[in-house]
């Protein structure tokens, strides 16, 4: 028997809540600025070599590679899903990418890299979507079996690489700014787009909302979870290539731990694991809370593991602030 | 008879917009077992999570051997001696039968569980209930039917006094159903209050002694079992004598747009077959249970159908998944707005959009300005209440959620609307405007098919009626034909509407 009296019951609540918003919705709107505003003024007032234009985009290069590691996890994380191999396909699309430039010039490097990433984010969505296999325990194994593949590329040893046009990606500057930060800003305006503008953007959401109404509503949510696996492993190639150009080497122990990164800077920016909430720009500022928290740590010369205390207690709290009006789902 | 052991007296309890219970009597006696029935909505539930300390009435007193109690909890009322057990199954599959039954009290000693004890204690408790169940295998392996049996084992622990079983019998085969009733006579001849609510009326009169009805949720009448016949009581539940509400005629045009023939799947449904033209209602009636949502999910595409056909406009299609539906031009309005229906913590925007999203676009991306142009005119044309299309839904009354699910179905343009419980949870006036809007959609062509388990609104709102029973159709009613008291009769009657419903 369903008594729809009962059913009524649980109908009201949501109704007399329906003033509801005013300064809850301003805070998970804007809470996260507030928050790197305040971070900024505080650190400025600390050092006062903290807001030299060099320390600031110093801080920008710092924060690019996992950055755009957090832009892929963004999409996946929204799905209410996880991607737990982004560091590993990070370091596979390192050591391929190192030595594709050694025999077939950078630009087929740089296509690589994106397609390495994009392949076994595809094995993750399809592992996902067709296997049934839960996001965290897929990515889990792809996190040990993409680890493995690097070693095995390399037989363990790190890949050196001078090509100058390739270093130049990692190391040089378009007025004055440091590419990686260009190119992490440039996929920070393409995710938003998407995100934002496109059909697809739209079903991320629906899907990590609510998987059975978007399918009921007619979308493919086995094609939407795949995706953004595709697109999780594709910005770790993107990752991998930036972080072996950086460093002018691929070593198949890039890259470690730092989806772990990736994910504190997007639950950070205000992405919530369960799904169907968050933003690229979030994000963007997630990571740049983080990044500046370790630069001004480093500025005024704090133990750096103290520091490791900081950037725990920092990740729990913003996540703490963020739940007041996350609740009632 | 002596002092009632469990009492009601008086007793209303309110929702916001809704009086559950108006000021309701019963009195529960040692030794006997009371029925309670009542159409869907009647306060059954309230009622019984009143007595079983879940909710605390707003007016009214609840009196135990004669004295007011006030239970503040379900623990509370589990300590006074009344025990539940509920509908859905709660056990905990992973463990033995005995376990189960001694669930937080199993015996114990220096920290240890002393097994053999536990075992022998639910043995008798099996045992007194003769029911037949191995207290050593694992829950999970029983069948639901057994299970249930095993969860009345766990109420019965505790010696209550009073016990309050709420449909007990839905998932219970013919045997398991001998043996609960066994059970309960043995409780009743020891002096327990048994209160057995069902949708079955037969069952009321094979097990009850006396039948308490509730109707929209006041008291209509308490009666020995014996001094009624099965027609008394379903005029009893569902109230008055039949008024023939105004129904403007159809002309049911040529072509059907739906042909639904011998739709089929195991354990669901069987056989069914209907047909939905353009400009008609068809309503769907039946428990729930009765294999009537199920039938809906197949046609939309979200279940699959082992057997059977579905036509849209003359063609045979396969209906693989809502996507295929929706491009054959059905669009489902599902029963759950929470867990199949919304997207709670997006936008209005968001979510009225979600089933149009290729006509929003171009090439995939949206087309900002049409994209919410097309939400507003939609909402509109819903009388949606909202504070602005970037609101999040979840800051919606029921009746707007609905609302919105109701929008989003319409921005797909479908030709043939399956409408689950359309007015689930929406207050007096929403339900007029949603009619008046259903009313609205047929006369400009389109077919619905509208599930629901308002059997005044089935009345009401519809051309034909199709009446479920236990996964087949029962009954087909058009026109002046449809009564209120046939479709009851052949949704809950099991026997006697088999030998005589058809007819009737």
């Amino acid at each position: 028997m369903t008594d729809t009296a009962a059913e009524r019951t649980d109908a009201v609540p949501t109704g007399t809540a329906s003033t509801g918003g005013g300064s809850g919705e301003f805070l998970r709107k804007w809470g996260v600025l507030v928050a790197l505003i305040l971070l900024l003024v505080v650190s400025a007032t600390m050092s006062d070599r903290f807001l030299s234009l060099p320390n600031l985009l110093n801080v920008l290069r710092q924060i690019a590679i996992v950055g755009v590691l957090a832009i892929g996890m963004t999409f996946v994380i929204i799905t209410a899903g996880i991607d737990l191999s982004a560091g590993s396909v990070l370091a596979v699309a390192a050591v391929v990418t190192a030595d594709m430039v050694n025999s077939n010039g950078p630009l087929a490097a740089v296509l690589v890299a994106v397609l390495v990433g994009a392949g076994l984010g595809l094995v993750n969505g399809l592992g996902v979507t067709l296997g049934g296999v839960q996001p965290f325990i897929m990515t889990l194994g792809m996190l040990a079996f993409a680890r493995g593949l690097a070693f095995l590329y390399t037989g363990g040893q790190p890949i050196p690489t001078t090509d100058e046009t390739f270093l130049a990606i990692g190391n040089g500057r378009l007025f004055g700014i440091p590419n990686p930060a260009l190119i992490f800003l440039a996929l920070l305006v393409a995710a938003y787009f998407v995100l934002r503008h496109t059909t697809f953007g739209r079903a991320v959401y629906a899907v990590g909302s609510n998987d059975e109404a978007a399918r009921l509503s007619g979308i493919s949510v086995r094609r939407v979870r795949t995706t953004v696996y595709v697109i999780s492993g594709a910005t770790a190639g993107i990752a991998g290539l930036l972080y072996a150009s950086q460093l002018g080497v691929g070593t198949p122990i890039a890259g470690e731990a730092f989806e772990l990164d990736a994910i504190a800077a997007t639950v950070v920016g205000g992405t919530s694991l369960f799904g169907g909430q968050g933003t690229v720009f979030g994000t963007f500022l997630g990571a740049a809370i983080l990044g500046v928290l370790s630069n001004i740590l480093n500025l005024t010369g704090v133990n750096p593991f103290v520091q490791r205390l900081f950037r725990g207690a920092l990740i729990v709290a913003a996540v703490m602030l963020q739940r007041k009006d996350a609740k009632g789902r | 008879m002596t002092e009632p052991l469990a009492e009601l007296r008086s007793v209303s309890k309110g929702f916001p917009g809704v009086l559950a219970l108006d000021h309701v009597d019963l009195a529960l006696y040692p030794g006997e077992i009371h029925g309670l029935a009542g159409e869907n909505g009647a306060g059954k539930s309230t009622l019984v999570k009143v007595l079983s300390g879940a909710h605390t009435p707003d007016v009214g007193e609840l009196r135990l051997h004669g004295r007011p109690v006030r239970f503040r909890s379900p623990r509370e009322a589990l300590a006074a001696g009344i025990g539940v057990v509920h509908q859905e199954l709660a056990g905990a599959p992973h463990l033995t039968v005995t376990e189960n039954v001694l669930l937080g009290r199993l015996p114990s000693g220096w920290g240890r569980v002393r097994w053999a004890e536990a075992h022998r204690q639910a043995r008798a408790v099996l045992d007194r209930l003769e029911i037949p169940i191995d207290e050593r295998v694992l829950m999970g392996r029983l069948s639901l039917g057994r299970q249930q049996l095993v969860e009345i084992a766990r109420a019965l622990v505790r010696e209550s006094q009073v016990l309050i079983l709420d449909e007990p019998s839905a998932i219970l085969g013919q045997h398991d159903l001998e043996v609960l009733f066994t059970a309960l006579r043995g409780l009743r001849d020891r002096g327990v209050a048994c209160l057995y609510i069902s949708h079955r009326l037969n069952e009321l009169f094979e097990l009850t002694d006396r039948v308490t009805v509730l109707k929209d949720g006041a008291h209509v009448a308490t009666e020995p079992i014996g001094d009624l016949s099965m027609n008394q009581l379903v005029a009893l539940m569902t109230g008055r004598e039949l008024v023939a509400p105004s129904r403007p005629v159809r002309e049911a045009s040529a072509a059907p747009l739906l042909e639904v023939d011998g739709l089929t799947r195991a354990g669901a449904f069987a056989d069914v077959s209907f047909r939905v033209h353009p400009g008609e209602i068809v309503g769907m009636a039946g428990l729930v249970g009765s294999g009537r949502t199920e039938v809906a999910r197949a046609i939309a595409g979200v279940d699959h159908a082992e057997g059977g056909t579905i036509g849209v406009r003359g063609r045979t299609v396969r209906m693989t998944s809502p996507r295929a539906a929706l491009r054959y031009g059905i669009g489902l309005l599902p029963e759950d707005r929470k867990d199949q229906g919304l997207l709670m913590n997006r936008s209005v925007r968001e979510n009225i959009g979600l089933a149009s999203l290729r006509k929003r676009s171009r090439f995939g991306i949206l087309r900002g300005g049409r994209d919410s142009r097309d939400a507003a005119a939609l909402a509109r044309q819903v009388d949606l209440r909202y504070r602005g299309l970037d609101q999040l839904v979840r800051f919606l009354s029921g009746g707007n959620q609905q609302k919105v699910m109701l929008a989003r179905c319409l921005g797909a343009e479908s030709q043939i609307l399956i409408l689950d419980e359309p007015t689930r949870g929406v207050d007096v006036g929403g339900k007029s405007e949603i009619y008046a809007l259903m009313r609205q959609l047929v006369d400009g062509g389109v077919g619905i098919l509208m599930i629901s388990s308002e059997i005044e609104e089935i009345v009401m709102m519809s051309d034909r009626v199709l009446v479920m029973r236990a996964g087949r159709l029962v009954l087909e009613l058009a026109g002046d034909d449809i009564e209120e008291d046939q479709i009851m009769r052949a949704a809950l009657v099991h026997s006697v509407a088999d030998r005589q419903g058809a007819v009737a």
